[in-house]
């Protein structure tokens, strides 16, 4: 069975249908990452949570899953039998709905006493969400959908005792919360109703008969949504998009239609779909998404059509620029290497269903929406949360001009002889600091995201890491590189843990986009430092061999341990004396503390 | 629609819930003889058979089905 039924538009009935089938054929993918996620009930849990695991295996992310009692999610949070804090969740998700809603306004009630009484009640709900965060994890919470009938017709969303205003102002008070609260999320279940409307999704029989919060045909899309959140804060979000040119991001075809032939601009309908297919890209990409040219056209026609007055993208909005006559799925595994992410971090655009199904055969784990019609492009890119946000760093939205900055250092390396001058030509600054609460964020992001530069592949969440700031027990180092191009921000950081006087480095990672630059050797130099401060004399290093971290499998010998012992499974064990004279192993940069 | 062939169908949703293409049902099974099946599976079951033969079950309907054949003779009442 094509795994393909779970891309939108999906066949919810299809999904509930065969279930368990779906989930047999997603646990034959190789290196799912084990995690453990807690529901707790408002409502019925039931098939969500069958749901919620088949989404989650599709991103890769294999759930063991611990179930709160029926409606019992503020007693089970509140005051937790240990149950909870034994199962110790990565994630815990509120299934609740408005019917957990226990005390409303009256109609004629004023606008203090509906006001006290949303406080309350959204208050209630943010006790539970906190109680689950002193755990340690991240909460997604969901809001409310609107009630589903009106005594009083329009009047309920305007007067202040108006459950329709009601429910809004709670919503209000929850995304406040949620905005300034590290580690709570909401799920946006008023705009899921919204999306597929109040009748279909508010569904009276599934209520009253089994409690459950929405029509069944909709729980796969509630699932989905709370599944984004949870991969993306796990790391798992798509990163790039590979964009076909013709009839993709304009209509007609540049080559035998000229520049001024194709469609695009204000003028026409056609044309208005295919600019704002345009503009959502370009939102994209100020987030950090990269965009990618993967095109069969001469450049120079391919270029021409960016060059349009009325385009609104530009040439310079794209880090990969391939237009020629390759297969598109070499064009896209060449950029994928190019720009340092795995090819399964893209997503393919492309309106002919021919060039995506080659695509999905030769490339897997590319996600391959199906288009429709150019008026439907947004809803098929922006209904699957390829790119859901979690947490927005101002590195993310530096992102796009960061890479643009690596393939100008590529160039510059072509015209130098020895590496070492050309390191040092870049005139590079590594900054390093222990962790700190100012910079949590961008480690905990960094930490979860990296797979290739990754000694050990250990996940931590924010709190964990927060756990560590100035712990006597551990060095934790981060480091940022700026160099003549520009600043790459923190790109790598480590944890070592203190045992009487050996150091294990529990944790090292590095974002690709500084591989080669010698950071590593600077940032070691550091921990050396460090070490040897709080008197270590030996520091062991570990790698976990994953997929994705081969890169480094040799890499404590390349800095001088010396490998103690491998297993079968290649996981390996090496040690670093930290000699009396060590001498730094970086002399391409100039390094500061900070 | 005559009765095999509503059974027939109930089979097949049957089959693909419970991902068993071996299941044979008969008018006397009944939810202690399959594991799987318990009350929310019911319900799965329900909203399966609603799409499948363009019915929407009231709440009246479906209370106090014991067995398959109840089932059967549901759908046969609601598609007349």
């Amino acid at each position: 069975m094509a795994v393909n039924i779970l891309n939108y538009p999906f066949d919810a009935d299809l999904i509930l249908q065969k279930k368990r089938a779906i989930k047999r054929e997603l646990r034959t993918k190789e290196n799912l990452l084990p995690k453990k996620i807690a529901i707790m009930s408002g409502v019925t849990v039931g098939v969500m949570q069958d749901i919620l695991e088949i989404y989650l295996l599709a991103n890769g992310i294999d759930p063991t899953f611990y179930q709160g009692e029926y409606a019992l999610f503020y007693e089970n949070l509140c005051f937790d039998d240990g149950s909870l804090a034994a199962f110790a969740p990565d994630v815990i998700y509120i299934h609740t709905s408005m019917r957990n809603l226990k005390t409303w306004p009256l109609p004629g009630d004023d606008a203090e006493t509906a006001e006290k009484l949303a406080q309350a009640e959204a208050g209630r709900f943010l006790q539970a969400a906190k109680a689950g965060l002193a755990l340690g994890c991240p909460v997604v919470l969901n809001n409310f959908e609107l009630p589903p009938y009106r005594v009083m017709g329009n009047k309920e969303a305007t007067a202040p005792g108006g459950r329709v205003r009601f429910v809004r102002r709670v919503n209000e008070i929850l995304a406040q919360a949620a905005d300034e609260t590290p580690n709570l999320y909401l799920n946006d279940l008023c705009y899921l109703q919204a999306q597929h409307g109040m009748d279909a999704f508010s569904d009276q029989t599934a209520w009253y008969a089994y409690k459950y919060p929405c029509a069944l045909d909709k729980i796969p899309y509630l699932a989905q949504s709370v599944a984004n959140i949870i991969k993306s804060l796990l790391g798992k979000n798509k990163k790039a998009l590979a964009l076909d040119l013709d009839n993709t991001l304009w209509g007609g075809v540049i080559g035998d239609d000229g520049p001024e032939g194709i469609t695009m601009g204000m003028e026409t309908p056609a044309g208005m779909a295919y600019t704002e297919f345009q503009q959502y890209l370009k939102e994209l990409s100020a987030l950090g998404v990269l965009l990618n040219v993967d095109s069969k056209n001469e450049e120079v026609n391919a270029v021409a059509g960016f060059e349009r007055a009325d385009s609104v993208l530009k040439k310079d909005d794209f880090i990969c620029f391939k237009a020629n006559w390759e297969p598109k799925s070499q064009n896209l595994v060449a950029m994928a290497k190019e720009i340092n992410i795995f090819p399964d971090s893209f997503v393919f655009i492309d309106d002919n269903p021919a060039e995506r199904e080659i695509i999905r055969q030769q490339v897997p784990g590319v996600a391959v929406p199906d288009l429709g019609a150019p008026e439907e492009y947004i809803r098929s890119i922006d209904r699957s949360g390829y790119f859901e946000v979690t947490n927005l760093s101002a590195d993310d939205q530096k992102r796009v001009a960061m890479y643009k900055q690596n393939a100008a250092r590529a160039e510059m390396q072509a015209s130098f002889g020895d590496y070492s001058d050309y390191l040092r030509s870049l005139e590079m600054r590594g900054e390093f600091g222990h962790f700190d609460a100012a910079h949590a964020e961008r480690i905990t992001q960094l930490t979860n995201k990296s797979n290739q530069f990754n000694l050990t592949t250990r996940r931590y969440t924010a709190a964990e890491i927060e756990s560590l700031i100035d712990h006597p027990d551990y060095v934790t180092l981060y480091a940022r590189l700026v160099d003549k191009f520009g600043d790459n921000g923190i790109i790598s950081n480590v944890i070592g843990h203190i045992d009487g006087d050996a150091m294990d480095i529990d944790l090292w990672v590095m974002s690709c986009r500084v591989l080669k630059r010698d950071l590593e050797k600077a940032l070691f130099d550091k921990l050396v430092e460090d070490a040897q401060q709080k008197g270590v004399k030996i520091i062991r290093g570990h790698y976990y061999p994953t997929a994705k971290n081969l890169l480094v499998k040799d890499f404590y010998a390349t800095i001088g341990f010396e490998l103690k012992s491998e297993d079968e499974a290649g996981n390996k064990e090496y040690e670093f004396v930290i000699p009396a004279d060590y001498t730094p192993q970086c002399n391409v940069m100039e390094t500061v503390r900070v | 629609m005559d009765m095999q062939k509503i059974q027939n169908d109930v089979q097949e949703i049957f089959r693909d819930n419970f991902d068993d293409e071996e299941l044979e049902i008969t008018r006397a099974t009944c939810a202690d003889d399959i594991e799987d099946w318990d009350s929310l599976e019911q319900i799965n079951l329900l909203t399966a058979i609603e799409k499948k033969f363009g019915l929407k079950f009231k709440l009246e309907d479906v209370r106090g089905l014991k067995n398959v054949g109840d089932l059967l003779d549901l759908i046969e009442r609601l598609i007349g």
